[in-house]
């Protein structure tokens, strides 16, 4: 029994939240036990994710395929130390914004199906990050995206409406220019198992086709993961959703589209020489500044750290788009550090709205007198998130800058420090506005926070504090998933297994009409 | 056969994406799914063409003999089609749930999650 949960390590992720989402589903009228499905799930998932993480963290990549099919030919499912880390990050940020959602989310909304469609999403995202099939990614993506249209549009608001029509349509579309993407690589291939693709791309002359591939990739992803000139829908519809949802969003769902940039094109397309890494370095440059201008400008606690997300993706795009192991590093710490804080700071503006009654920074205020103990959990996450020493953000600013210096991208690690300045600048702004000023108008007193508010707030900035004190272990562990990420030998071997070899070819002759022949190669 | 089909692609992309642009929502989803049909299509042809092969196995054989049609594009276009079609029923719906409340269908007049009369930049720091 141990031996089987053990060996089936990858699959739990997705098998658990899965499960509970359709347990919470049958029992459609009965919040209360909908609940406690829902806590028993989250709490299993996060049990799974460390399950996942200490196996691969012991025995290397591990990876399973569905139904008996041999690797090429069926679903796979693969972690790595990068997918392992996700799916940990998602299971501990599953539970700390299950916990605040007992005491945000209403009861209309828990009637409209919060808790499966919850789960449900939390299926979706760890199913993405532990695929090891392009098209299979696809099928995630898509089922994150309805999930995520049910969630937005869960309060039935006007604004939500309109919030959630542009965020479908626009991630409809980016989910469509992946599929078109997939085609053409199918085309041009004959395969789907991202592990297979690695080894037949890093033998296939360049051509048109896998350039244009490349390119829709980008762009497919650069929509969900909101890269520069195409992350307008973002702050248009995050907003406007119940806190709770939009800190899950804004933790996990745009990172989904990260990762999966990060795995295309660590593990199938070269960046160096293709014209990709020029393209990159732009848009991440751009999806750093204009993120942090648009900040800026907002008074909505809510839209300000909408649009910081989209800065602060920009910081892992940089990363990638400089391709040294040290920057891969730096951007796969950065990614686990800014889900944490991200999240927390919106559940911090959860909290701030429960006190004052306004997300909006000038009608509140004077929450440093009535809240301190509030006041001081919104430090953590906001000082991380500008990258003050000596927490999270600090290191994974480090990083990322050290290695953009190292790379010979001087002024793209001029444009982090300067954004860094700036990402300051709007964290003080809701320090003084929100906290310190005193409040307009008559009401001087704050409504008190519920402790199932605090408590997830206060878990997820003893984790940041964690990593900011002793970053050491993190940063030894990014570099090790960095390392597989730049030689993905050890992805390739877990995946394909004997295939990998000779054994059953795969002959693909695109200049006959003749389709793949499957043939048993000579013994 | 392939250059129609190819033609045929190009006609459906040409058709959504002209329809995308449109600010109507109605005609930006129709545009949506003709995209989306359009690149089921491709998938179709990008798994090569070929005439009265079908994918069998004889019995007693792990292999087909010969050169066989390739049954994997359209188990993919199926799984697609699905989808395509739930997410199009699902936007239909919320199409007309905005059209009904909000009172629009044009995305111009649609600035509820960002309103147009918000405040100006910062001045007073």
């Amino acid at each position: 029994m141990i031996d089987f949960i053990i060996e089936h390590a990858v699959v739990w992720p997705v098998a658990v939240p899965i499960t509970a989402a359709a347990l919470a589903a049958m029992f459609w009228l009965r919040q209360d036990i909908q609940r406690l499905v829902s806590m028993v799930g989250l709490v299993l998932m996060l049990g799974a994710s460390l399950l996942l993480l200490v196996t691969v963290m012991q025995d290397g990549v591990q990876a399973r395929q569905f139904g008996s099919w041999a690797a090429p030919f069926g679903i796979s499912f693969a972690a790595d130390l990068l997918s392992a880390a996700m799916v940990m990050i998602t299971g501990v940020l599953a539970v700390a914004v299950g916990v605040f959602g007992l005491a945000d989310i209403r009861k209309r909304e828990e009637h409209s199906g919060f808790h499966p469609l919850f789960l449900g999403m939390l299926t979706s995202v760890n199913g993405a990050f532990l695929t090891g099939d392009i098209f299979n990614l696809y099928v995630w993506f898509e089922i994150m995206l309805i999930t995520a249209m049910g969630l937005l549009v869960l309060g039935k608001t006007r604004a939500q409406l309109d919030g959630t029509l542009k965020y479908a349509v626009l991630n409809l579309f980016s989910t469509l220019l992946f599929l078109l993407a997939v085609a053409i690589l199918y085309g041009a291939t004959g395969s789907l198992n991202m592990a297979d693709l690695s080894r037949i791309l890093a033998t296939t002359e360049p051509s048109a086709a896998l350039t244009l591939s490349a390119a829709l990739f980008l762009a497919g992803f650069g929509i969900k993961a909101g890269y520069f000139p195409l992350f307008f829908w973002l702050p248009a519809s995050y907003h406007t959703a119940s806190i709770t949802i939009s800190a899950i969003f804004a933790g996990l769902l745009t990172k989904v589209g990260v990762y999966a940039c990060f795995r295309v094109f660590t593990l199938m397309f070269e960046i160096e020489g293709s014209g990709l890494r020029e393209a990159m370095v732009v848009i991440a440059a751009g999806t750093m500044l204009f993120g942090v201008f648009g900040a800026a400008v907002q008074w909505d606690v809510r839209r300000i750290l909408s649009f910081h997300i989209v800065s602060q993706i920009g910081y892992m795009l940089l990363g990638l788009a400089i391709a040294t192991p040290l920057a891969i590093a730096g951007a796969v710490f950065y990614i686990v550090h800014h889900i944490i804080v991200k999240a927390n700071l919106f559940l911090v503006a959860g909290a701030i709205y429960r006190a004052t009654g306004t997300y909006d920074l000038r009608k509140s205020g004077g929450l440093m007198r009535t809240n301190p103990l509030l006041a001081a959990l919104f430090l953590i996450p906001a000082i991380s998130l500008a990258g003050l020493p000596p927490l999270s953000g600090f290191w994974a600013k480090f990083l990322v800058i050290d290695a953009s210096f190292q790379g010979g991208e001087n002024w793209l690690a001029a444009v982090a420090l300067f954004v860094g300045v700036l990402t300051l600048y709007s964290m003080s702004k809701i320090w003084i506005e929100a906290f310190w000023k005193a409040p307009p108008g008559v009401r001087q007193t704050a409504r008190p926070v519920p402790v199932l508010m605090l408590l997830p707030i206060a878990a997820l900035g003893a984790i940041t504090v964690t990593i900011g004190l002793s970053p050491e272990p993190f940063i030894q562990y990014a570099q090790a998933a960095a390392e597989t990420l730049v030689n993905p030998e050890a992805y390739i071997v877990a995946v394909l297994g004997e295939s990998a070899g000779p054994g059953v070819e795969i002959a693909f002759d695109p200049a006959t009409a003749s389709p793949i022949i499957i043939e048993e190669s000579v013994q | 056969m392939d250059v129609a089909i190819a033609l045929l692609v190009g006609a459906f992309m040409t058709l959504g994406i002209f329809l995308m642009l449109s600010r109507s929502v109605i005609r930006m989803l129709l545009g949506l799914a003709l995209l989306g049909n359009g690149i089921n299509l491709l998938i179709f042809v990008s798994g090569r063409l070929s005439r009265e092969a079908p994918p069998i196995v004889p019995p007693g054989a792990y292999v087909p003999e010969g050169a066989i049609a390739n049954p994997l594009p359209q188990a993919l276009i199926l799984t697609a089609i699905v989808i395509g079609f739930a997410m199009f029923a699902y936007l239909l719906i919320l199409g007309m749930r905005a059209y009904q409340s909000l009172d629009a269908d044009h995305t111009d007049t649609m600035r509820l999650a960002e309103p147009e009369d918000g405040p100006r930049p910062p001045l007073s720091y």
